[in-house]
């Protein structure tokens, strides 16, 4: 008996917080316009909390700092948010509420979310965003109409982290090929730059060899040492994230690598890496980004004035973690942009369908200069080109290192669109 | 209630040996039945739908898990991967060889019973925690093959896209269809596991998982059943898979991870260990109290930032959101010590109480 009143007590909490949720919905800021929904699904608890917590906080503020300035329109933005835990159960769950809540577009985390989602969104026609996860060749927006990679994928890292390789080796006068070291986590994410790697490899003629890190990539000492003494690199390529980056870090700069000789893909180079490994040995360190990184962009002093006249101070994540801020910002405001673009040429009310339209008209994100590339997505092409800009670690600061570029364009678009023929 | 043994008599072995011998037991479940087939999915939303169908396949691997830890007491962590095994199983026979998704159930179940068989070999030699970390290694085995081995994972991705199932020209393509869909194998699953724990193949199982050196004394085979409960779980397990790859359009190795073995363990001892409603029990909870806590997660959100709207937004969120994950936890303990027994002595509690009810002897 004293357990059921345990259960009535714990049942009657959770229907407390329950009512509370339904009635207590949040009250728009005298907007008298209808709002434009959009689902935002990301893991703050689960293997990639990491990144959450910032791009998340991020997101939040240029969507408040937009909805202050009028919205869209004069359209509010509001989010349906759904915390999912890095779990495909939990993540369908969160899209079936983004379908009841009738969001205009959304956020899919996660390879194996994306792979569990992409087939409803389409079925649904509502656009999915999915930058910075799995699948290359969804760039193909042809074959894959509503979703959306918006971010350099796995592929386009690939072109453009040999291209800044070849670059420097050429800056620096040296003749001959480079040999190239590939540093990757062994998982399907992992792995999916291998076919553009090795087709570059015939095309360029350097030398390549890959060492992989297994799952939870918190031991890779004797990679790193057949990476520097036996097969003596000259340059080191990482596709790894969580601690494994820190620890890399650490193994290079102990076997006396040079750190100006590694270059990350864009999961391996965000300031909490380098607070883990230390600034001072880091230094030196390349990465590459799909979104500017600090917060010296004139969108930041904007957010820092909204907090002013709230007055609140930012979140720490906007200066300590710019990296993933900048992110949640380009992500969100990408969404932002493609509502924007639909509203004026279709009119209300928004579908997913229009946004849809809209994704592909996006060229340049307003209200992002510097922070977002120049993003160009086309009917045929939904990543938008496939941008970066490496960045380096240099005196307890990521400064950039290139302008925004991409390289060997050609190579990763025929691999894009030749899957199309290849696999069934 | 008169859900008592009390004056129903026999007259036929048959009649004896019916899976539900009362009368109203009967009833009962024609009642639970029309609701699951009827007035569910009249009433449901594809919210609740979609919650449905995940709960439906979670049990039917749960149900597969408890057979071999609840009833046979060999200890598994390995589930995950037999779930993934049959899911490429039956994904590759959908998409190579172009077969309907009711040839790729069986033979998806008949894969992985294999790879759970083989896995079990070692169940014979060591006990307990030992098999349990036997068995952790069918997960790191079975995930380094699909990744690594092409003809499985199709490419680097490691993920088999899959047709919709289809009945001829007919594609279950809504929620409500792939809910009839999973709801069936569920309720053959239940009544299979129903009648195999009372056979005489089940109270071998029961044999060995009492004590073993006593089982084999009487006769029982323990090289043969010990396979055979493993062959029966993974069957389960593949199933499960199978129908996974089907809901969601991919069989991808990456959600049949490690974590996804302990939250079937979760399951089982939730929902109560050697009893298939357990199983069914446990599947819905774990299933459902994430999003539960969510829910209540959000309110307490809402409810702080009404109370104290000077807080920063991202903070609060972030706060509460770490107490999910505590909540969560502590549920489960809160549970556990209420009924360690589990969901399914809860159950059996309420309908003591009814069956002498309105007196309390």
């Amino acid at each position: 008996m004293k357990g059921s009143k345990w259960l009535v007590t714990v049942v009657a909490s959770i229907a407390g917080l329950l009512a509370f949720t339904l009635i207590g919905a949040p009250v728009a800021d005298g907007q008298s316009k209808e709002p434009i929904r959009f689902g935002i699904m990301y893991d703050q608890t689960g293997p990639t909390s990491v990144w959450g917590v910032p791009i998340v906080a991020g997101a939040r503020d240029y969507t408040r700092l937009v909805n202050k300035k009028g919205g869209i329109n004069g359209h509010p933005i509001e989010w349906v948010e759904h915390e999912m835990g890095y779990k495909v159960p939990t993540a369908i769950e969160g899209y079936e509420r983004f379908k009841a809540a009738k969001v205009v577009a959304f956020w899919a985390w996660g390879t194996p979310i994306i792979y569990a989602l992409w087939e409803r969104a389409t079925t649904d026609k509502i656009p999915a965003t999915t930058p910075g996860f799995g699948r290359a060749d969804a760039a193909d927006g042809e074959r894959y109409r509503y979703v959306f990679p918006m971010a350099a994928s796995y592929w386009s890292q690939a072109g453009a982290g040999v291209k800044f390789i070849m670059d420097q080796w050429k800056k620096e006068g040296k003749t001959g090929k480079p040999k190239i070291a590939f540093l990757y986590w062994d998982n399907p994410a992992g792995r999916e730059p291998f076919p553009i790697l090795e087709k570059l490899q015939k095309q360029e003629g350097f030398q390549f060899k890959s060492w992989a890190v297994p799952t939870p990539g918190l031991e890779m000492s004797a990679q790193v040492q057949d990476i520097v003494r036996r097969y003596r690199a000259d340059w080191v390529i990482t596709h790894i994230w969580s601690k494994a980056p820190a620890i890399s870090i650490k193994e290079f700069k102990r076997l006396g690598f040079p750190m100006n000789r590694v270059v990350s893909f864009v999961w391996g180079a965000a300031e909490h890496d380098m607070i883990a490994a230390g600034w001072d040995v880091a230094e030196g360190y390349y990465g590459m980004q799909f979104a500017g990184v600090g917060a010296d962009y004139p969108v930041h002093r904007e957010i820092a004035q909204m907090y002013k006249e709230e007055g609140k101070t930012p979140p720490k994540e906007m200066f300590e973690i710019s990296v993933g801020y900048n992110r949640g910002m380009l992500w969100v405001g990408v969404m932002i942009e493609a509502a924007r673009l639909a509203l004026d040429k279709y009119g209300w009310p928004l579908d997913g369908a229009k946004l849809q339209k809209g994704f592909e008209m996006i060229d340049g994100v307003r209200g992002l200069e510097g922070v977002a590339p120049q993003l160009k997505i086309t009917p045929k092409d939904h990543e938008g080109g496939g941008y970066v800009q490496i960045f380096q670690t240099r005196g307890g600061k990521i400064v950039p290192a290139t302008d925004w570029f991409h390289g060997y364009r050609d190579v990763v678009l025929e691999a894009v669109y030749a899957t199309k023929e290849g696999k069934k | 209630m008169v859900n008592r043994e009390c004056g129903v008599f026999f007259s036929t072995y048959a009649a004896d040996m019916r899976l539900f011998p009362l009368p109203l037991t009967r009833w009962t479940m024609v009642g639970i039945a029309g609701l699951g087939f009827v007035v569910f999915p009249l009433v449901a939303s594809d919210y609740f739908l979609n919650i449905a169908n995940l709960v439906c396949i979670a049990a039917v691997g749960a149900i597969g898990l408890n057979l071999l830890v609840g009833y046979t007491g060999q200890i598994s962590v390995g589930h995950g991967a037999f779930i993934a095994a049959g899911a490429y199983a039956g994904a590759l026979v959908v998409t190579r060889a172009g077969l309907p998704f009711w040839i790729a159930l069986p033979f998806g179940g008949l894969m992985a019973a294999v790879v759970g068989a083989f896995f079990g070999i070692p169940s014979l030699r060591i006990k307990g925690l030992y098999l349990a970390i036997a068995t952790l290694a069918a997960q790191f085995i079975i995930e380094w093959l699909i990744i690594h081995i092409e003809w499985i994972s199709g490419g680097a991705e490691s993920t088999v896209t899959v047709p919709k199932a289809a009945i001829g020209p007919w594609v279950l393509d809504t929620l409500l269809e792939q809910y009839f869909l999973n709801l069936i194998v569920l309720s053959l699953a239940i009544v299979f596991a129903m009648n195999l724990v009372r056979s005489p193949i089940g109270r071998a199982f029961i044999a060995i998982r009492d004590r073993d050196v006593a089982a084999e004394v009487i006769g029982v085979n323990l090289f043969r059943y010990k396979l055979l409960a493993f062959a029966v779980s993974s069957f389960y397990a593949g199933v499960t898979g199978i129908l996974y790859a089907l809901y969601l359009g991919a069989a991808n190795y990456e959600q049949f991870d490690i974590a996804t073995s302990i939250d079937f363990l979760a399951m089982i001892i939730i929902g109560g260990l050697g009893s298939i409603l357990g199983s069914v029990f446990g599947a819905f909870f774990i299933t459902v109290l994430p999003m539960a806590l969510r829910v209540a997660v959000d309110g307490a959100v809402t409810a702080a930032l009404f109370l104290f709207p000077a807080a920063n937004i991202s903070h609060v969120v972030q706060s509460m959101t770490a107490v999910k994950l505590i909540l969560f936890g502590g549920l489960i303990i809160v549970f556990l010590i209420v009924e360690p027994e589990g969901l399914n002595k809860l159950w059996r509690n309420i309908k003591d109480y009814f069956r002498v009810w309105p007196y309390s002897y």
